[in-house]
């Protein structure tokens, strides 16, 4: 996309990116316990303290609450207060382009893979919803922070879009 | 309660060494066979996931492959989906790491299921597809392996069944028996599989015409569309198919 990007887990580097992105399909219980494990929770949480532009993907969205119902006994990151939940209907995951509304971001066909879905305390962050049976958020941001539970980079001209306006703005 | 994910329409490509195989008749591309143009203009007219097919599938093709999805992936940014011959843990991780969304097990999910159990406790049920080509039996379906060549003389029902459980994302369901012959999916098929699995079931086998697409789609309950030669040969293009099915009141990505 014409910036020079990184793939790491090394603590310093992640401090000294200008932004931060979070990208993950994985088991909410997995993903903690890695995080853990490369001290990379205390990374996130510090990036995002600093004010680093940070931009979350599907479990990299989940992981930034507090729980999942996907694993019970495991906490999240509680960046967010709220729990992740899953869905009580239709076939499971959802796999398939849906359609969002949103507040900023516009409006238009994403590409989800998800089984769990964020419910924020504070409604205010919800960014994007979109409909499974019943409505669901497709997309949270505060701040610094932003977080798609759809894969921006496999939804085609939009989620470029929506992409490229977050490594501009 | 609305659901307004979208039904998906999917062409499949052939791949045999570097190149794509039955797309010659296309008119306004510079070079038909080449899989990364054939992805961009697939990509532009709407298609939402591409699926390749190895037909060659040996050891030296597949870094062919591995290399075609590599430059597809940097071009196109929609889901990619690759199968033929795929029977090991290592070779499913090359394909995702080189950019592939999910990979289709056929032969090797009937020969040795733990593979399909493995692949999806290793990279997530969303990136396993498991591929059944089901062949009709009187009143239910036998799954058929090595490309359609052999009956694998198991009930097709119970093996969708089976695989769901172990943990695929999504079935592939091609039917042997309209295959190739342009007169419409097996909808009895398909609403068989979509009523009792709890997963996506992605048609294949049989569309000739729009009607085909709709009634998979509606009578047949499928969640999404594989076809290919109507795409190759140009009859419609995809998005022909969509503004088809949109008119029809079937929820479209346009």
């Amino acid at each position: 996309m014409g910036e020079d990007s990184i793939i790491t887990s090394d603590l310093k580097e992640i401090l000294n990116a200008d932004k931060v992105v979070f990208p993950g399909v994985g088991n909410f219980g997995d993903v903690m316990k890695e995080l853990k494990k490369r001290k990379l929770d205390v990374i996130i949480k510090k990036a995002i303290e600093m004010k680093k532009p940070f931009l979350g993907i599907c479990v990299g969205l989940q992981v930034l609450f507090e729980e999942s119902e996907e694993s019970p006994n495991v906490k999240g990151l509680g960046i967010f207060k709220g729990k992740v939940l899953k869905f009580k209907q239709g076939k499971v995951p959802q796999i398939g382009w849906n359609k969002i509304s949103s507040k900023t971001i516009g409006d238009g066909y994403v590409y989800f893979v998800n089984s769990y879905y964020a419910a924020p305390d504070d409604k205010n962050i919800i960014e994007s919803t979109s409909d499974y049976y019943a409505k669901f958020t497709a997309a949270v941001k505060k701040d610094n922070v932003f977080a798609t539970q759809f894969h921006p980079e496999k939804s085609g001209e939009f989620g470029l879009r929506i992409l490229k306006k977050w490594l501009t703005c | 309660m609305v659901n307004l994910l979208a039904k998906r329409i999917i062409p499949c490509l052939d791949v045999k060494k570097e190149r794509v195989v039955k797309g010659t008749k296309f008119v306004d591309l510079k070079d038909a066979g080449d899989p990364v143009e054939l992805a961009k203009y697939y990509n532009e007219q709407g298609a939402d996931e591409l699926s390749f097919l190895d037909i060659t599938a040996s050891y030296e093709n597949r870094k062919i492959i591995i290399d075609i999805i590599k430059k597809v992936a940097e071009q196109v940014f929609i889901p990619l989906s690759v199968g033929g011959g795929i029977n090991s843990i290592e070779t499913i991780r090359e394909l995702l790491n080189a950019g592939a969304e999910k990979v289709s097990i056929g032969t090797a999910a009937v020969k040795n299921p733990n593979l399909v159990r493995e692949a999806s406790q290793k990279f997530g049920s969303q990136a396993i597809v498991v591929s059944i080509d089901a062949k009709r039996k009187k009143n239910s379906w036998t799954v058929y392996i090595k490309g359609g060549r052999e009956d694998a003389n198991i009930d097709a029902l119970e093996f969708g069944k089976k695989m769901e459980k172990i943990g695929a994302g999504e079935i592939l369901l091609n039917s042997i028996d309209m295959d190739g012959t342009k007169q419409g999916y097996d909808i009895e098929l398909n609403k068989k599989f979509s009523e009792e699995l709890n997963i996506p079931i992605i048609a294949s086998g049989g569309a000739g015409k729009l009607e085909h697409i709709k009634e998979v789609l509606t009578k047949g309950k499928a969640d999404a569309a594989l076809a290919a030669s109507i795409f190759h040969y140009k009859k419609y293009t995809i998005n022909d198919v969509k503004k088809y099915l949109k008119k029809n009141c079937i929820e479209v990505r346009i």
